[in-house]
């Protein structure tokens, strides 16, 4: 497993520094920014309760980005399985809480914040997966035996995510991985063969999976308007926000709909309409061109890495980081059914900031130690 | 051992060529995977504007119509007052306190604790209770109203203590004469389901529209005009800003003919009596001066919320307490219908001032008897002495030589017979008979004895006071064709009155025979309502009695000595009076009904007596209206 060109590694933390993507760093400052923006507006023109404290997580979260950027890929390498179980035990932790507390807890309070397990769990996955692929030759994706362990690899969390209930983010993982498995090799009639399953698997879900108030979601996706005042109302009204915004936008705290709380859950996963409200298919379509433009930094890490560890990792987060953005925005306009999932870097929320920052810090990491020796 | 190395060899360049087989494998799904999210970004950008942009207008109507909330604003009703501007029809403020159930944190311990400061029922504490259930969360409920300024105060100190209470003050109608102007002024009351038309104002929560009387008839006018508030409400219904406000406009005020006092003078002398009615009018311009019927109600009850047990009696009441019995109860005009005979005999010629005719108590036609009132009868009668001592017979023969025809023709000519156009939408047309009319109402011929019962106002026949009234005041305005009315402005619109009424065909040598019966009526020595004469001849008055069929007494009962007095008092004629004072240029004219009163000299003309003097004193005619 030699290299043809080996670049002693460079630990000298200000080189490191030169060699982070400042591009992708000032990306990601104006989409937070952008976020700030509307949830000072979400506040009626304060920044508190919202806006002041989310800019105080960012400077934390971006702190703990450079940090682990500058972290030698190895590292987290190694820390991969600690970081997965972990974060397993986290679930679990959660789901005795559940019980034990009152109802449904998807979060440990730890003082400053209110952290989710299952946002963490899903970098974790990737992590895993990544690093259970780094070794694995074609021959080996072809070999239905060696994907039972990655398969079990998202099962678990997923099993545990789904125990709270949370089907959006147990979809999101599933999803995430497939991607993963589909980037090391996996057969194409893997995914065929998969995605059959799935639909024969639907009717059974419905039936005996299925939450009631998750099975309301989708009757009112099918039909929103048969419930305009009921399920129906979020994303109805959602739409109306939206559509009312036309091109120009109904300009910087004039949101009628957000501002006279006709939206709901504007400050949190119904933000982008809120931004699309006020600032038109004009700032709709410039949020979607940076996040487009934060894909294109997450696939060109992931090419020029030169080990499988990073270049899946890097690719993993990224589409991890877009399921995110296509799910939240899709739901908020009617495309899909409404799965509580925030947009990340914009709604509020510590967990979700944090697990955006810190997987850019690792994006960061495989790219500025794109060429270190993974071993196993 | 080469083979070996070789096979070495070629298997670790096999694994090389793999593993760069597999970055490019990589190379190649990533760039997949780039495109899927390049595609996803493109679909939500085109569903963007695809809202925006295509569909942009639409939601921004729907945008403002969730954010903007047209608020009505009641415009304030019209006042009523008479022909010297008092009122009688007024709103009141009135002080309410309302809740708000969702801001309510306990909605019935906020009640309970909202009696100990004003008198509040456990029936009151229940029935907001109940609304509060019907109605949605956010909507205001009325707890009370009617409070006085101290309860106000009271609440008012305490309200942090109620969340979601408030106090208003609203508007009520209120009805100074009470009683008195209870059917013609009418009342007010909420809106029901087949009112509600395509004025939107009707819509608004406690508006009120005119159920009776002038209420009902001039409502329009009364009513105003909505102004409507433009206001910005967030989500839970809650104003936010105002946007645009354009005020309401009060309805007009309505002036009526009537004199308050004289209507309230009449309203008390009617109410002497068991069930009366009586209408008193200008005998030349066709002002309604009064326009009473007893037993009343209180108007302000139906605004201010009605007793149902006040309720059950007004119902169950057989003088009918809340019909106007001015203009829509039908009496058989009785004995003052021989007014009419009497000018259809001098019309056609049949009679004039000396044809004489002997009463013998019964007059035979064919083989039927028809009987005088006065048993033994009046001897030998003229036109004067049959008005003046209402002689049957003498209009038995008349109306033998004339005929049921030429009868009718005078009494429509005279105003009765058909609805008079009045001011009051309860108003009712009587009924004139004729040949023509009974073969439409049962498809038989028309008998000569009904033709001798139709000449002293018995069988079909049937008038309003009011139409009695005018029948009269054409009689001594000199043979003007008055109408009776209430408001200036309809009297202009609808009747087109220019000035005069149309002169009538007739003469007024015969207008002055018939005056001179009705004379000698009350101011003669014979007449049949001596007993109610006015001693000083400026303000003598004359009239006719009638004394209307009920039930007929049997030969058997008039043999034992049975009187109308001894019956039951729904079995008892009717007392009937029209009137006219002063004799010598006659101004006021009336007409009185007294329900089961047994006789018209008895009961009727009394009434016409007292309140024909009254009307001279009071003089409204000599206040001109302002319209």
């Amino acid at each position: 497993m030699s290299r043809p060109i080996s670049i002693q590694s460079d630990h000298n933390p200000l080189h490191k520094l030169q060699q982070i993507n400042w591009g992708l760093v000032i990306l990601i400052c104006t989409i937070a920014s952008i976020g700030f923006a509307a949830l000072y507006s979400a506040a009626g023109g304060n920044f508190d309760p919202w806006a002041s404290r989310q800019i105080a997580r960012f400077f934390v979260g971006v702190i703990a980005m450079f940090i682990v950027a500058l972290i030698d890929i190895k590292w987290w390498f190694r820390l991969t399985w600690p970081a997965y179980f972990g974060g397993l035990f986290l679930l679990v932790i959660v789901e005795v809480m559940g019980h034990v507390g009152m109802g449904a807890q998807r979060w440990i309070d730890l003082g400053f914040m209110k952290l989710q397990p299952s946002e963490m769990m899903k970098i974790a996955v990737v992590m895993a997966l990544a690093r259970y692929f780094n070794a694995a030759t074609i021959d080996d994706m072809r070999r239905i035996y060696f994907l039972i362990i990655p398969a079990l690899i998202i099962l678990a969390p997923v099993a545990l995510v789904m125990l709270q209930p949370d089907l959006g983010t147990a979809l999101m993982i599933v999803m995430a991985g497939a991607a993963m498995f589909f980037m090391a090799g996996a057969s194409i009639w893997l995914f065929i063969g998969a995605g059959a399953a799935v639909t024969a698997a639907i009717p059974i879900a419905w039936q005996f999976i299925m939450h009631d108030y998750q099975k309301q979601r989708v009757r009112t996706f099918l039909n929103p308007e048969s419930d305009p005042l009921g399920a129906g109302y979020h994303i109805t009204q959602s739409k109306i926000a939206l559509g009312s915004g036309g091109v120009q936008g109904r300009g910087f705290l004039e949101g009628t709909q957000a501002r006279l709380n006709f939206l709901p859950e504007k400050e949190t996963d119904f933000i982008f309409t809120l931004w699309a409200e006020e600032q038109g298919l004009i700032g709709g379509v410039l949020l979607l061109v940076l996040f487009g433009l934060v894909f294109i930094y997450g696939l060109r890490i992931a090419l020029r890495s030169r080990h499988n560890y990073g270049r899946y990792l890097a690719l993993g987060l990224c589409v991890n980081f877009s399921l995110y953005v296509f799910i939240n925005i899709a739901m908020v306009m009617g495309l899909i059914p409404v799965v509580g999932a925030p947009l990340p870097m914009i709604s509020y929320g510590g967990t979700s900031m944090l697990a955006a920052l810190i997987s850019f810090g690792l994006m960061m990491s495989v790219n500025i130690h794109y060429d270190s020796k993974v071993t196993r | 051992m080469k083979s070996f190395r070789k096979l070495a060899r070629q298997k670790s360049r096999r694994a090389r060529k793999r593993n760069i087989d597999h970055a490019k494998v990589f190379s190649r799904r990533a760039f997949v995977i780039g495109a899927a999210q390049f595609g996803l970004l493109g679909v939500l950008g085109g569903r963007l504007a695809w809202l925006q942009v295509v569909h942009g207008a639409r939601y921004r109507t729907l945008s403002d119509n969730n954010r903007i909330d047209m608020k009505m604003l009641a415009p304030v009703r019209g006042e009523i007052v008479d022909r010297f501007g008092v009122p009688l029809a007024v709103n009141n403020q009135n002080f309410r306190v309302l809740i708000i159930p969702e801001q309510a944190k306990n909605l019935e311990q906020s009640l309970r604790s909202l009696s100990k400061h004003i008198e509040l029922s456990e029936k009151d504490i229940q029935s907001v209770l109940k609304q509060a259930k019907k109605t949605a969360k956010f909507i205001p409920i009325e707890i009370k109203d009617d409070l006085s300024w101290e309860d106000v105060a009271r609440i008012e100190v305490n309200l942090p203590d109620f969340p979601g209470m408030s106090t208003d003050v609203g508007q009520r109608r209120s009805y100074p004469l009470g009683e008195a102007t209870a059917h013609v002024v009418g009342y007010v009351g909420a809106v029901n389901k087949e009112e509600i038309g395509d004025d939107p104002v009707l819509s608004l929560p406690g508006f009120k529209i005119g159920k009776t009387g002038a209420e009902k008839r001039f409502d329009l006018d009364l009513r105003g005009q909505k102004g409507s508030a433009e206001v910005e409400v967030n989500v839970a219904g809650r104003q936010v800003r105002e946007l645009n406000t354009r005020n309401s406009r009060a309805g007009d005020r309505l002036m009526l003919s009537l004199d308050g006092e004289l209507q309230r003078f009449t309203q008390e002398r009617l109410a002497k009596e068991r069930s009366a009615t009586a209408v008193i009018m200008d005998a030349h311009t066709g002002a309604v001066y009064a326009l009473c019927s007893s037993p009343a109600f209180d108007p302000n009850l139906f605004t201010a919320g009605m007793p149902a047990d006040v309720w059950e009696d007004l119902l169950a009441d057989p003088a009918h307490p809340l019909t106007n019995k001015a203009i829509a109860g039908q009496y058989p005009p009785a004995s003052t219908f021989k007014i009419v005979s009497a000018l259809t005999g001098l019309r056609t010629g049949h009679i004039n001032s000396k044809r004489v005719t002997h009463c013998r108590g019964v007059y035979n036609y064919g083989k039927d008897k028809f009987h005088c009132w006065k048993r033994g009868g009046h001897g030998w009668v003229d036109l004067t002495k049959s008005l003046a001592v209402s002689c049957d017979t003498f209009y038995y023969e008349l109306a033998t030589d004339v005929g049921i025809g030429k009868i009718a023709e005078t009494a429509r000519m005279l105003g009765l017979g058909s609805a008079l156009d009045f001011d009051l939408p309860e108003e009712r047309p009587g009924l004139v008979p004729d040949k023509q009319w009974k073969m439409g109402y049962n498809g038989q011929s028309w008998q000569p004895g009904e033709t001798i019962v139709a000449s002293i106002g018995q069988g079909y026949l049937l008038a309003t006071p009011l139409q009695l009234a005018v029948m009269t005041a054409r009689i001594v305005n000199g043979g003007y064709a008055v109408k009776p009315w209430m408001t200036k402005r309809h009297l202009l619109s609808r009747h087109h009155f220019t000035g005069n009424w149309p002169k009538m065909d007739v003469s007024d040598k015969h207008l002055a025979q018939i005056k001179k019966g009705l004379e000698y009526v009350v101011n003669h020595s014979t007449g049949t309502a001596k007993g109610s004469k006015i001693d000083d001849p400026e303000l003598a008055f004359g009239g006719k009695t009638g004394t209307g069929q009920v039930r007929r007494i049997t030969m058997a009962q008039r043999r034992a000595g049975i009187k109308n007095e001894d019956l039951d008092w729904v079995q008892r004629h009717h007392a009937l009076f029209v009137g006219y004072a002063p004799l010598k240029a006659p101004r006021y004219v009336c007409a009185v009904v007294v329900e089961h009163g047994i006789g018209g000299s008895l009961t009727a003309a009394p009434i016409a007596r007292d309140i024909l003097l009254e009307a001279q004193k009071r003089n409204p005619a000599s206040v001109v209206m302002e319209i």
